[in-house]
């Protein structure tokens, strides 16, 4: 690696502090580089990060692949900062006594994540301010640890019958006043499972609690020795919502492990995709929500334009909600002459009907009366979670890696940022219209300069052990992703960080004093994947 | 209020006329007529998503759109299992759902239709039957009825795979 282009910003701060860290030569990219730290100065990295104001993305594990030595267990800890970028951190787990330090006390969005260290790989995380389990479910066996290499994951999990009856802990309440609504796994509406604990005071909430795992399928285990092309269909589905974010994540990490480069023309073709995803969700989403308050008519008109989109789709791309359409190393689908003239002309047509909604509901008074203020998150509640996507948006948080890493093809774009403060649903559903707008904007401009040239370059498997990191911001924000080679280009390990895992922790906040029946609209604003965070 | 009229009579009725696709006009017409002759009308569907990646829920939503407007046939989906005659699975069976997918499932009044809606829950498609996190494809759980290939299903498919389950014998 040429060190000369690596990123040195936060290496020399943590040197400052007496923090020693050495750049892995077999990480990729060097502006977003892997740093091995000691075990002892884990927590206190995790302080220095939170005091350069950095935010974190994620926190994983990963036993050493088959071709070093197997027994070695990691930990890694990512950090972003708006200017100088993501920073990876890693340190070795003693496997004598496997303990790792708890940096939940700066970022409280780790507790979660380190709550999925300790049930897949056995890690005690010392000092967790949370220890319940959180993916493995009580009726687990014990000992179960998925992501080490001798559990096998090939094998049904059967429950222990000593933990059928074993409750999850939920906050409780001892005070008459306050009754609790167990709400879930199995919801009302057409949505996904998951399971929400109310403790209420007459109309209003007092507390949510989220319990979630309910859709855990093992993808980080069964993604483990995947062919390349095999495991990019697997990430397509992490969240099917979001197909085209999870593969671009996916095959920008393989393809910056493998140091290889896409033909401009793929890289636009890319983004017309995730632009499309995200205008159809929001337009999904805006529907929905309205609906969730009685005001069907905007649900009627939204659902009409989504499924425009996804015919066009199913002719333009072979997909109606876009999955399979990128291939490591490019794309899967050129775009003729003609095909850009329909996309143009649709996406100019569904911009100018959403803007005439726009103004219908912004002149509505019974839903306005539903939305504003409704659910606010704050901004230094946002910025302290580290929420992403348009929930951060709405909030006064703004990390889009459109504009910080600014990947192809938006470094030839100029991209907006949307910025509200009020934090609120109405917030949320402006920014929502805001970004309908701007996409448009960008997917004109990418169809009207789209290079010629190939869509597809060639794949050349890295070495063994050689890892790389990307991050992708989706439609619902940034996507992480941290994949390692093993043996024969095969998937070693790939840790997968979806937005909602982030911005779950927003809803549970917003919903406080909430009355009980805003909840579906709050939720609904928010719309946070089950799948994506159960993985 | 004018506005929204003004949208309203603008888009006009967009459900597709069931003359325009001869398929569809079939289909729709003899799934009116056997929810008639089954369930009186009206077939109340209840879903159940036992692992999915969440795909297949939106080409459920999209049957409820304007275009294909499910509902004028007389299906439509219910919140509780208590009264619903059909209950429609996606996504594979995870371990974690796997009583909930049950209890869903004893909770409902016969006849318990049971449509596996999506290659995983066929198969567990992409996910792989051998997978810790996995109890199964829907037929290993619960009896199925019948089932929906792709991924996900179209809304037509969707459609068609429910009339054909109405259309096997009874009993
Ligand atoms: S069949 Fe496809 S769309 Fe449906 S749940 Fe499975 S992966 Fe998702």
């Amino acid at each position: 690696m040429t060190t000369g282009l690596s990123n040195t910003w936060f290496a020399e701060r943590l040197g400052d502090h007496g923090i020693h860290s050495q750049y892995l030569e077999d990480h990729h990219p060097a502006h977003m580089p892997c740093l091995e730290i000691r075990r002892l100065d884990w927590a206190h990295a995790a302080e220095e990060a939170k005091r350069l104001e950095m935010r974190l993305v994620g926190v994983w594990a990963a036993q050493a692949g088959y071709h070093d030595d197997q027994k070695q267990l990691y930990t890694y800890m990512a950090f972003a900062h708006p200017e100088h970028r993501h920073v990876i951190l890693r340190t070795t787990v003693n496997i004598e006594k496997l303990e790792i330090p708890s940096i939940s006390s700066h970022y409280i969005s780790a507790c979660r994540m380190e709550r999925h260290i300790q049930d897949m790989f056995g890690i005690t995380i010392q000092n967790i301010p949370d220890t319940r389990l959180w993916l493995k479910h009580e009726h687990w066996p014990e000992d179960a640890t998925p992501l080490m290499h001798d559990f096998d994951g090939k094998i049904s999990l059967s429950s222990d019958p000593n933990r059928a009856d074993i409750d999850y802990d939920y906050v409780p309440c001892d005070s008459e006043s306050v009754y609790e609504i167990p709400v879930g796994p199995v919801h009302a509406g057409i949505i996904e499972p998951g399971h929400f604990r109310f403790l209420a005071v007459g109309e209003k909430i007092l507390n949510m609690e989220e319990r979630l795992g309910y859709v855990h399928k093992g993808i980080e285990k069964t993604m483990q020795g995947r062919k390349v092309d095999n495991g990019l269909k697997l990430a397509g589905r992490v969240s099917g919502d979001s197909t085209v974010g999870h593969s671009w994540a996916f095959a920008q990490a393989c393809e910056y492990a493998a140091n290889i480069s896409i033909p401009k023309r793929a890289s636009y073709i890319r983004g017309i995709l995730c632009e499309r995803e995200r205008i159809a969700n929001h337009i999904g989403d805006i529907g929905a929500i309205c609906n969730d308050a009685a005001f069907a008519f905007m649900h009627v008109q939204c659902s009409r334009l989504r499924e425009d989109m996804a015919r066009l789709h199913a002719q333009a791309f072979g997909h109606r909600l876009l999955m399979d359409t990128l291939k490591i190393g490019g794309v899967a689908y050129d775009l003729s002459a003609e095909t850009c003239q329909q996309l143009i002309q649709q996406t100019r047509h569904i911009a100018a009907e959403v803007e005439r909604l726009r103004d219908i509901y912004a002149d509505t008074p019974s839903i306005q009366q539903r939305v504003i203020g409704a659910g606010t998150v704050n901004v230094n509640d946002a910025k302290d979670i580290g929420l992403l996507g348009y929930v951060g948006r709405a909030s006064g948080h703004y990390p889009d890696e459109r504009i910080e890493e600014a990947y192809a093809p938006y470094d030839d774009l100029d991209i907006p940022m949307p910025q509200g403060k009020l934090g609120g649903v109405s917030t949320r559903v402006w920014v929502r219209f805001e970004e309908i707008a701007n996409a448009s904007r960008m997917i004109i401009q990418l169809l009207e300069t789209l290079p010629e040239g190939d869509i597809q370059s060639e794949w050349k498997a890295p070495q063994a052990g050689v890892s790389g990191f990307t991050a992708i911001e989706s439609w619902r924000g940034e996507i992480a992703a941290w994949v390692r080679f093993g043996k024969d280009g095969l998937i070693d390990r790939y840790f997968v960080r979806d937005p909602s895992t982030i911005n779950w922790l927003g809803l549970e906040l917003a919903v406080r004093t909430v009355p009980v029946p805003d909840f579906p609209l709050v939720n609904k604003s928010f719309n946070c994947s089950y799948a994506g965070n159960d993985l | 209020m004018l506005r929204i009229l003004h949208q309203i009579m603008k888009v006009g009725t967009i459900t597709e006329p069931l003359a325009r696709n001869q398929d569809f006009e079939v289909l729709g017409e003899q799934l009116k007529s056997t929810v008639k002759k089954r369930f009186q009308g009206s077939l109340a569907i209840r879903l159940v998503d036992a692992g999915s990646c969440n795909g297949c829920e939106l080409e459920i939503h999209a049957a409820n759109n304007a275009y294909y407007d499910i509902e004028r046939f007389g299906v439509h989906f219910t919140a509780s299992p208590r009264f619903a005659d059909m209950l429609l699975v996606t996504g594979p069976v995870s371990i974690n759902m796997k009583t909930a997918l049950e209890m869903t499932y004893d909770a409902m009044p016969a006849p318990k239709l049971v449509v596996a809606m999506g290659d995983c829950a066929i198969n567990c498609g992409i996910f792989g039957q051998d997978n810790y996190a996995i109890a199964g494809s829907v037929s290993d759980i619960i009896p199925v009825d019948t089932i929906i290939h792709g991924c996900p299903p179209s809304p037509t498919a969707l459609i068609q795979g429910i009339l054909s389950t109405l259309n096997q014998p009874e009993g």
